[in-house]
């Protein structure tokens, strides 16, 4: 199948500069981005087959010798296409804070604990269907000093590759109906309401497993429509 | 539930090395790193350099770049480019997280020509996208070479304002194969990104 990756659909994207958000200010482009036609090294992209990944990385309860505390949680769906397809054999990365908020990033110093058993990065191949599963931590809201009593909401960092070097997403899942959503500059750096939703995670009661762990659902939608639609559907 | 449409982008935040670019540094291991090279690659081996700064000329050490690049033959190591040699190891894809001072640096080989939509040849090139904390999305540029004298009649550098062009063009050092490109992210000497 041959994709195309309309330009417009980039407009769910936040815009380089979102002066709320204050890093944002001197690493935004002052100049417009120039626009250029795909060519064959945008419509391609790097393909990483399973030795990229090994057999337990998608479950980052059991990376240590005890079980980190928390909130298990399940985080499990689809990488999608625009046209709703799976999209197959992708590499989902992800990394996030322990259930204090607290990153194992040395620069994260604020004060909450760290978890010996809890390292917070994670990868998995999405399957033919384009499905990915994680076993996770729920993580914790951390503040972070972008103004007075900033605090970012419950995030999963992920990273997707998808079909082409043009689909390459790195973005944040959230948990639903975060209180701090009205005050986040970079949840709110996404213009369109129904895109931000789209970042939100749903409760899955139907994956939740009795006695051990809550299930959040959550679908990666990557840019790329068939080139070729059929006539008539 | 989600409605249609694609996910937005958020930014890759300041603490993404213990999961994308660990480098040793932590106790999660590296799925790239910032060489392409592979035991049975062809081709001239390179090095490629620089550092990253933002609109204040201060570098930037929490940046992640990615390459995505043709073979010494101009083909792509993906299903998709029907000209691909399946039995080549090389994939033409790394990763590097900037240094204190904002340095990067990658390891490949030069890559080859390759066509434009319209067949017309493109200067060799390698696709760069830049990560970091304040940027919202990644952003795109390319790098040129300045030994090629196809950049001349590239069809892409041709859509960049002649006086932009060298923040594109990584600049061979004298007798090694090492070229150096900074990226400047805003102001002056500002690097051409491109709305892909």
């Amino acid at each position: 199948m041959t994709f195309v990756y309309p330009v417009d659909s980039n407009k769910a994207h936040p815009l380089p500069l979102s002066p709320e958000y204050k890093s944002s200010i001197k690493r935004a482009p002052n100049k417009p981005l120039i626009p250029m036609r795909h060519t064959l090294s945008e419509l391609t992209g790097p393909v990483y087959g399973h030795e990229t990944v090994r057999e337990g990385d998608n479950d980052l309860t059991r990376q240590h010798a005890g079980e980190p505390l928390g909130e298990r949680i399940i985080v499990h769906g689809h990488v999608l296409d625009e046209d709703g397809r799976g999209v197959a054999n992708s590499l989902v990365e992800i990394w996030q804070a322990n259930a204090c908020g607290r990153y194992v990033h040395v620069r994260d110093q604020h004060p909450a604990p760290l978890d010996p058993n809890f390292t917070g990065a994670g990868r998995t191949q999405s399957d033919a269907s384009g499905y990915y599963r994680f076993v996770t931590i729920k993580p914790g809201a951390y503040p972070w000093g972008n103004h007075h009593n900033a605090w970012r909401p419950a995030h999963i960092h992920l990273s997707v590759f998808g079909h082409s070097f043009v689909t390459r997403l790195v973005t944040q899942m959230y948990f639903p109906a975060d209180p701090l959503f009205p005050f986040d500059p970079i949840f709110n750096s996404v213009p369109d309401e129904k895109a931000r939703a789209r970042m939100v995670s749903s409760f899955d009661l139907e994956n939740t497993q009795p006695e051990w762990a809550l299930c959040y659902r959550f679908n990666i939608v990557l840019r790329g429509k068939n080139a070729t639609p059929m006539e008539n559907t | 539930m989600q409605d249609n449409g694609i996910t937005p982008s958020q930014t890759v935040g300041p603490f993404f090395k213990y999961g994308l670019t660990p480098n040793g540094e932590y106790v999660w291991n590296d799925a790239f790193t910032n060489s392409t090279l592979t035991p049975d690659v062809s081709g001239d081996r390179i090095r490629i350099e620089g550092r990253v700064f933002d609109g204040d000329g201060v570098a930037v050490p929490d940046c992640m770049l990615e390459i995505w690049q043709a073979d010494a033959q101009g083909r792509f190591s993906d299903p998709q480019d029907k000209r691909a040699l399946p039995n080549a190891s090389f994939r033409g894809f790394a990763r590097c997280g900037t240094d204190k001072d904002g340095s990067y640096s990658f390891e490949t080989i030069k890559p080859g020509v390759v066509p434009d939509p319209d067949g017309k040849p493109q200067a060799p090139h390698i696709l760069v996208a830049v990560f970091g904390r304040g940027m919202l999305r990644h952003l795109y540029t390319r790098i040129y070479f300045s030994d090629e004298a196809g950049n001349a009649a590239d069809p892409v550098l041709a859509l960049v304002p002649a006086d932009r062009r060298a923040t594109l063009t990584a600049v061979r050092e004298a007798g090694k194969p090492v070229y150096r490109l900074d990226l400047r992210l805003q102001g002056d000497n500002e690097t051409v990104f491109f709305d892909v």
